[in-house]
């Protein structure tokens, strides 16, 4: 600070003078006065934020002289020179603001904990690459929190209450009117127990009773779009990709029909039906039937993609990955079974319970999976590991399961609707909301994007407030609530165009984007596989044909000899070589060990003595 | 007890009137976006395929001459102008956005040899089999006056090829020697010859301007400076090479079009071995000629097609011909790096688009952006051999597509037999030679 100390001088001697006022393009001459002059006056008078400006200062410095930090983000690596601006004024906090850390990780994308590939060429693109991804991960962070409009609900009670207590009346009285209107009953005893499903932008809601009842509407403006009685048993019902379409599954056959309750189709293909599952991004209905198939339907094209027996019996507990549409079925020997449609056995069989298994749930990263059995328990699973995390006992068991978007945990016991929060990552003592239904539950849905629960039972449907369930930012060109006709049928045909081929159903989905280093060795013998016959393989030494008497048998043989001894000896000198050359290393080995073996140490007079 | 539950105002999120823009509001959290990889590999995949579809690379054909289209230069400071030289002396001047030839001149007797532009683009020189270089104006004369040169030198021999310096008044030409000629003189001012041979084609370098390369009948490409009296060095190959291009960004390189159907990328610096072998032409290379960036050529063959190739690889990246198109004898890339000219033996020009899928005119910003985008997404996947197939599939008229089959049998067996003649030779008496060793003969200084 020598220039803050020169100051007070320097002005005394000007103000005798009166400087001209000073210009723009004197920066030169008069910085180091300036900024001097500028520090001393902050240090008479402090100004209210300075604690704060300084505390942030020095966590900047922190930030520049973490090494790590500064190789990461690109644009901290001009730091050293300071950008000056026309006034003459410094930029203290030069560049852009780091990003914590924390807000980076969930633009991380999996891949980039894998091991560079061994290969320099390759090598240098894969670090290539990886790095345009981590500046790819900082800016998105950086501008994260300012792109978001919403923030996610809340529950909180006040000391010493428990939120579980809380009544969805009272929640209703005390949020705003429209939010209150979203706790709801629908009074429809007669041909229930209900079954539902939210559509994929949380709008449209798709009831299925039992006895025949199927009903869907937009149920934010309660507006019925179309109400009709199919006279058959309903298993399921479910949304195809858009609002316009749904399947049920009736007694017999697997059904589509439109909006308006026209019937599309009926698919004689798919017979006893008990539940279904969309695959969003892949344009398929997978069905799980009392036969024990398991079946594909590509919704795009009207094809059966795959049908698959799984030779377990009854299958009425069945849930999708949202992460790599693997589906999760649950069996009555406490089994539960992952599949793809492009294999004919299970991927995964996972021992789950003692009982059988009542429902199965999966939370929208893909990476927990919560199951329920007989056995009454309540288990969480790591599915990227399939190890066990978390194991409940509930008294009354679990009928029915459904994860939220925000990774809240709603089950059903017999008319009691339950909701847990965190279920995964601490051991939960108390439910987070508590709500008894009319009847006996018996379908259970989160909506999308909504703090709602939908629960369907035996007296009819309600619609429950849940605060903190939904995912408060929804991405317009995904999923919409608020789409208009014409950017629905834009999506549509975008969603169409991208369609993913169900052969790209596997565990893990980013395995695509990732270098395949699958050894020579390896693709070589699947190759042979796939053929049946090794196309690399050396042709079988066939002798020559000689004329006047010269191929005799013993003759021929003796030829066929000599090129067989000439490949053994190839092979002979091959190993030799090789002997040679272990040997050779073993030996320098021992050298080495002998001349460490030289310094002896106290207590190698515990140690084996050498046979000589 | 304190509670918030989501409740959005659709005033946040819906147009106000029907003259505004939707709004979409975006979330980039991954979780949001499952599939990722998947759905960008379909995507790249649809821009592959999108790609074939769209590859129209004919532009235009420009017919007007009597006789086989013997050269072809470019103009030096107008991209629409184009000159060509045919087989009868006639040279025409095109317009290449109308598509129409706006000047003939009946400028030699025979062939029309070689053709360059000025630098200043005021005038071009043109060199044809009546031994004479004549100078043009590049303004047509006026309405009722007679087509004349600037100015003709008669020469001593026939002359095979022609270029002209990049900055001074100087051009050079090839026939029996290679010549410097000053423009104000009519005897050149000097004269290279390095054993008794002729020479088919000369180009100064770009860039080092004094430097040129010529190729020779005696199978050599010789390299000179015009500041010494003698030749620099030459490398003698296995065949003949037929024109030679200077890589007008990295100007040691040079790309030599060569009669055993291959294109040889040498280092100025180290003859002994070419950088690249380029091969996929079924016969002869008549011409080649380098893009303005440097990063790829295009090369015209006997073989009725021509070829664009990258720099360093080794195969072409995309094969152009016709039914209607014979032996093509010149190719040029034009200065805006769009397009390929090139002319033929059955007396037409053609104009091709550089890049085959590439959409002309203006293009909207978002246009720019799905273009930008679909690229990197073809890059990221092209080793992927669904994408792979797609993106290198071209198809090939019957006789090449015999011809490379029946050539890469060939190589297999010549191969085949080296191998057997090397097993049962002493080890080390036919050592094994890499296919850009296998072409180069001697190396003079």
């Amino acid at each position: 600070m020598a220039s803050a100390e020169e100051a007070p001088e320097r002005t005394h001697v000007e103000g005798k003078k009166k400087a001209p006022p000073k210009r723009y393009w004197e920066i030169e001459e008069n910085k180091d006065e300036h900024t001097g002059g500028g520090d001393g006056e902050e240090k008479q008078t402090p100004h209210p934020n300075s604690a704060s400006t300084r505390k942030r200062r020095r966590r900047r410095n922190n930030n520049n002289n973490d090494n790590k930090l500064q190789k990461v983000d690109g644009t901290q690596a001009v730091s050293g020179v300071e950008k000056q601006a026309v006034s003459g004024k410094r930029d203290p906090f030069p560049g852009s603001a780091p990003v914590p850390e924390e807000n980076r990780l969930k633009f991380r994308r999996k891949m980039k904990t894998d091991a560079l590939p061994r290969l320099t060429k390759l090598r240098s693109i894969v670090a290539g690459s990886r790095a345009v991804d981590d500046v790819t991960e900082i800016e998105s962070a950086r501008y994260d929190r300012l792109l978001l409009q919403e923030d996610a609900g809340f529950l909180e009670g006040d000391e010493d209450e428990d939120t579980c207590t809380v009544s969805q009346e009272d929640i209703a009285e005390a949020v705003d009117i429209t939010a209150g209107a979203k706790y709801f009953n629908l009074n429809l005893s007669q041909f229930g127990p209900y079954r539902l499903d939210y559509s994929k932008t949380g709008r449209h809601l798709l009831v299925g009773g039992r006895r025949g009842h199927v009903a869907c509407l937009d149920w934010q403006t309660k507006q019925l779009m179309c109400e009709i009685n199919v006279m058959e048993t309903v298993n399921d019902v479910k949304w195809l990709h858009s609002e316009a379409m749904y399947a049920v599954a009736q007694k017999k056959w697997l059904y589509i029909y439109d909006s308006s309750g026209i019937e599309l189709h009926c698919i004689r293909k798919f017979n006893d039906v008990l539940r279904m599952q969309f695959l969003p991004y892949h344009f398929l209905l997978a069905t799980a039937s009392a036969t024990g198939f398991l079946q594909y339907l590509d919704v795009s094209v009207g094809k059966e993609v795959a049908a698959i027996c799984t030779k377990t019996g009854r299958l009425d507990v069945m849930c999708q990955n949202p992460q790599n549409a693997v589906v999760h079925l649950g069996h009555s020997s406490g089994t539960v079974t992952l599949w793809s449609p492009n294999q004919k056995e299970a991927l995964v069989k996972m021992l789950c319970h003692q009982g059988g298994v009542r429902s199965v749930a999966v939370d929208k990263t893909g990476t927990y999976m919560v199951t329920s059995g007989m056995d009454k328990k309540l288990k969480v699973f790591d599915i990227r590991t399939f190890k066990p995390l978390q194991s409940y006992f509930l008294p009354a068991g679990a009928a029915s399961l459904s994860l939220s978007q925000r990774g809240l945990l709603s089950v059903a016991t017999g008319d009691i609707v339950q909701v847990y929060r965190d279920v995964w990552s601490t051991p939960v003592k108390k439910p987070y909301m508590a709500h008894k239904v009319r009847g006996p539950v018996w379908g259970l849905h989160f909506c999308p994007f909504e703090d709602v629960l939908g629960v369907g039972h035996g007296e009819g449907f309600t619609s429950m407030l849940v605060p903190g369930a939904g995912e408060p930012n929804f991405d317009g060109l995904d999923a919409n609530p608020y789409r208009s006709a014409k950017q629905r049928q834009e999506w549509e045909v975008k969603a169409l165009l991208e369609k993913v081929q169900p052969e790209l159903i596997t565990l893990d989905p980013g395995k695509l984007g990732q270098v395949d280093i699958a050894t020579f060795e390896q693709r070589h013998q699947d190759r042979v596989n796939a053929l049946g016959y090794d196309p690399m393989a050396k042709d079988k030494f066939k002798p020559r044909m000689r004329k006047k008497g010269r191929s005799s048998t013993g003759g021929v043989e003796r030829r066929k000899n000599q090129v067989a001894h000439e490949d053994k000896r190839d092979v002979i000198v091959a190993t030799m070589e090789q002997k040679a050359k272990t040997e050779k290393e073993r030996e320098e080995k021992n050298i080495n060990m002998e001349a460490s073996a030289a310094q002896r140490s106290a207590l190698d007079r515990f140690r084996k003595r050498k046979a000589k | 007890m304190k509670v918030k539950v989501l409740s959005r105002n659709p005033d946040d999120y819906v147009r106000e009137t029907k003259h505004d823009i939707q709004r979409v509001p975006r979330n980039y959290d991954p979780a949001l976006h499952p599939f990722e990889v998947p759905r960008e590999y379909v995507r790249a995949l649809n821009a592959t395929k999108l790609e074939r579809v769209l590859a129209k690379p004919f532009v235009a054909s420009l017919d007007g001459h009597r006789d086989g289209v013997n050269c072809m230069a470019k103009h030096a400071t107008s991209l629409s102008t184009l000159i060509s030289g045919a087989c009868d002396g006639e040279i025409k001047v095109w317009n290449l956005t109308k598509h129409n030839c706006v000047r003939t001149i009946q400028a030699h007797e025979g062939f029309v040899r070689g053709m360059v532009v000025r630098f200043c683009g005021t005038s071009f020189f043109s060199i044809g089999d009546d031994k004479t270089i004549k100078q043009w104006s590049m303004e047509a004369p006026g309405y009722g006056m007679l087509e004349e040169p600037i100015n003709t030198v008669l020469g001593k021999t026939v002359f095979t090829g022609l270029d002209h310096h990049q900055k001074e008044g100087t051009f050079a030409t090839c026939g029996q020697h290679v010549d410097i000629w000053d423009e104000q003189r009519s005897t050149p001012i000097r004269s290279f010859s390095w054993g008794v041979e002729s020479f088919s084609s000369v180009r100064f370098n770009p860039v080092e301007t004094e430097v040129l390369a010529s190729c020779a009948s005696d199978r050599s490409i010789v390299l000179y400076d015009m500041r010494e009296s003698t030749p620099l060095k030459k490398v003698i190959m296995t065949m003949r090479s037929n024109t030679v291009s200077w890589n007008p960004m990295e100007a040691y390189y040079f790309t030599c079009a060569n009669e055993d159907y291959n294109l040889y990328t040498y280092d100025m610096r180290y003859l002994e071995k070419p950088v690249t072998v380029h091969m996929d032409h079924v016969s002869a290379v008549l011409d080649v000629d380098y893009s303005p960036t440097g990063r790829e050529f295009v090369s015209a063959s006997f073989d009725k097609s021509i070829r664009i190739f990258a720099k360093d690889t080794r195969h072409s990246r995309e094969v152009y011909h016709t039914k209607r198109m014979q032996h093509v004898v010149c190719v040029k890339w034009s200065a805006d790096n769009k397009y390929v000219m090139s002319g033929s033996d059955e007396m037409n020009i053609r104009l091709w688009k550089a890049n085959a899928a590439e959409k002309l005119g203006v293009l909207s910003h978002r246009e720019k952006l799905a273009a930008n985008y679909n690229q990197k997404l073809k890059e990221k996947f092209q080793h992927h051999p669904k994408v792979k197939r797609i993106a290198r599939h071209r198809h090939l008229p019957k006789n090449i597509y015999t011809d490379a089959k029946e050539h890469t049998v060939m190589r297999e067996a010549r191969r085949r037999k080296e191998r057997n003649v090397r097993k049962h030779s002493k080890p080390g008496a036919v050592p094994e030679k890499s296919e850009r060793e296998k072409h180069v003969v001697a190396v003079v200084k």
